[in-house]
């Protein structure tokens, strides 16, 4: 009972037992034959959304009003600019990772820069900056798919022992994310910082340096997570990005980290991202429209939000 | 010392020096823009931002954030291209529904303390697939009234500025100057002393969402008769869009700091920002990557200025 207890208050386990129900709800309709396919298809599109997710959820740690828009329009210039560097040439594939990295290290400090030396709240920031950068990607792009180097392409779209590779990657992005969340001293004043600017500011924890490296955090995984996504669809596109959006704060926020900032939750993300990739198949294999599809996905993360939401009134 | 203005006109004074500026650049590229004609190309398409970005302040003042306001807006596009023009009662009794379901968002919000983000998050998808639902492809007509009302041409001042500016009007009587905008910016500002002098902070909640609401539906009839027929995607920018004119009009995301003038020069200097890039010839690719540049200036304008004005108050 203690057991059952302690994890009904774990703010993350009910993303995780919500992805669970829908899983079974989809494997009973198909008789039971889609599971494995379903549950790799899962892991893979989960992997995109964990990595987005990840660099949000340390942003949106930071306290009310951090978010990062620019998420998509960085995925798309940094698949772009990396595939467009590594010319389909299997030799430059890491190259080409330390050219995306290097993106997403510059979009963030370009975003912090603005946040910091304008004052403008972050969300404006992230969306003037999303703007230039998507423009930048425009740009570049020029319409073309760049095919991405063949080795790359392979392994990002097969599995070891059945699990995707780019779920085993963001595993161990995942892992590294709770060690620094949880262990380090740099984790604990983005938490601080979150829960009290003022006082983390009183108690001698350097601000403005922990968001400067923060918003690079985020822009890094977003960048990385483009470098992927391209390779793995074949191609850079320049509209790869845009669901990832709104995603990339539902995840968040479904699996439990406080939108207003202060407690974060990587275990949460996990489950969050695969909810929402099984919901929209769930619907799918019961044959339901774009639009119902739709209005089901927004009810249903309203509904998660309302019945997680008063699990803890105190927390904000 | 010079008499202090009210610091409310200070605000204002920023985002209208910004739209002037703006304009006058315009004027000198394209000295044709300079007439009934040119006025009217120029700020048609403002009308409806103005009014989604006035729906927007209205859920900043109870310092929430609406995310789903482009999708609503396409929803009522699609309403407004369909069901409004062919059976208008069924289509009035759709959005009086909206207004409803809006202000049940700002109960729920309140009442389970639920973050607004995440709620309009999920209502922007319930949005976008009714909207998919009713126009499933871009199709349908203006109702034949609002089309008349956004083509009309009154002497001397074009439509869309004399729309643009009641709006403003009606907007800052509604917000500073009535006793229920007093209670709404009150709950932005500090609940619950709002709430110790006795008012209602759920009737408050509910009653923004469902202005707001109001004011989004008109955004979407004045969008489609500007544009004849609808689509489900006719309106995904203005959720961006309006969060963008209410900061840039001297809005807060809290403390119930907002001005309506404001916010409708915003929404104005947003859309003249399009025009302007396009008169000066940049690439189509640049177009998108020079409107945040544009933003960008406007508000490190408005840190100079902020500055400027500490100084002397210190001095």
């Amino acid at each position: 009972m203690n057991i059952f207890a302690s994890l009904s208050r774990k703010p993350w386990i009910w993303s995780f037992v919500a992805a669970f129900v829908v899983w079974i709800a989809t494997i009973l309709f198909t008789g039971g034959t889609s599971a494995i396919g379903l549950s790799q298809a899962a892991l893979t599109f989960a992997a995109f959304s964990i990595l987005v997710g990840i660099g949000q959820m340390f942003v949106i740690t930071l306290g009310p009003g951090n978010i990062d828009l620019c998420v998509p329009a960085t995925m798309t210039l940094a698949g772009t600019i990396a595939l467009k560097f590594m010319q389909v040439d299997n030799s430059l594939i890491l190259p080409g990772l330390v050219v995306a990295v290097a993106i997403g290290a510059v979009v963030g400090m370009g975003n912090f820069a603005l946040i910091k030396l304008l004052q403008i709240p972050p969300i404006i920031a992230t969306l003037s900056m999303s703007f230039i950068v998507q423009s930048t990607a425009i740009w570049t792009n020029r319409g073309l798919r760049i095919k991405p180097p063949q080795a790359l392409a392979k392994f990002t779209t097969e599995t070891t022992i059945g699990i995707p590779h780019v779920a085993l990657v963001a595993l161990v992005l995942s892992v590294f994310a709770f060690i620094l969340l949880q262990k380090t001293v740099y984790g604990r004043w983005i938490a601080a910082i979150g829960q009290s600017n003022r006082a983390a500011r009183m108690a001698g924890i350097p601000v403005d340096g922990t968001r400067f490296v923060t918003y690079i955090l985020c822009a890094v995984l977003a960048a990385f997570c483009g470098y992927l996504l391209a390779s793995f669809s074949g191609g850079a596109a320049l509209n790869m990005g845009s669901e990832y959006l709104l995603m990339s704060i539902a995840v968040v926020v479904i699996g439990g980290t406080a939108v207003a900032g202060g407690n974060s939750n990587v275990a949460g993300i996990w489950g969050a991202s695969l909810f929402m990739f099984l919901v929209v198949s769930m619907l799918n294999t019961y044959g339901a429209g774009a639009g119902i599809r739709l209005i089901m996905t927004g009810l249903i993360i309203i509904a998660v939000i309302v019945a997680a939401g008063g699990r803890n009134p105190n927390q904000r | 010392m010079k008499r202090a203005l009210p610091s409310d006109s200070i605000r204002l004074l920023i985002p209208a020096l910004s739209l002037t500026i703006l304009l006058i650049a315009v004027f000198y590229l394209q000295p044709r823009a300079m007439s009934y004609v040119g006025l009217n190309l120029l700020f048609n398409l403002a009308v409806p931002i103005a009014l989604a970005t006035i729906a927007q302040m209205l859920i900043m003042t109870v310092n929430d954030l609406d995310l789903s306001m482009g999708t609503f807006v396409s929803f009522v596009a699609c309403v407004a291209a369909t069901f409004l023009q062919a059976t208008p009662v069924i289509g009035v009794l759709i959005l009086v529904a909206a207004i409803a379901t809006y202000a049940a968002l700002g109960v729920l919000i309140h009442v389970r303390t639920l973050p607004s983000i995440v709620v309009t998050l999920g209502m922007s998808f319930v949005w976008g697939g009714l909207a998919v639902l009713i126009l499933p492809a871009p199709g349908g007509h203006a109702p034949e009234w609002a089309r008349a009302v956004m083509i009309s041409r009154p002497p001397l001042v074009p439509m869309a500025i004399i729309a643009c500016v009641v709006i403003a009007m009606v907007a800052h009587f509604v917000i500073m100057r009535s006793s229920i905008g007093v209670i709404l910016r009150g709950v932005g500002g500090n609940a619950r002393s709002v709430e110790r002098a006795g008012w209602s902070i759920l009737g408050a909640r509910a009653a923004t969402y469902a202005l707001a609401a109001f004011f989004a539906i008109l955004a979407g009839i004045s969008l489609v008769g500007l544009t004849t027929s609808a689509d489900a995607n006719i309106a995904l920018r203005y959720t961006l869009l309006s969060i963008a004119g209410v900061i840039l009009g001297g809005g807060e995301f809290t403390g119930g700091r907002v001005s309506p003038i404001g916010a409708v020069i915003g929404a104005l200097t947003l859309t003249l920002a399009g025009s302007f890039l396009s008169f000066l010839r940049i690439s189509p690719d640049w177009q998108i990557g020079a409107q945040g540049a544009i933003l960008i200036v406007v508000l490190g304008l408005r840190l100079l200025l902020n500055r400027l004005e500490n100084r002397e108050k210190r001095s």
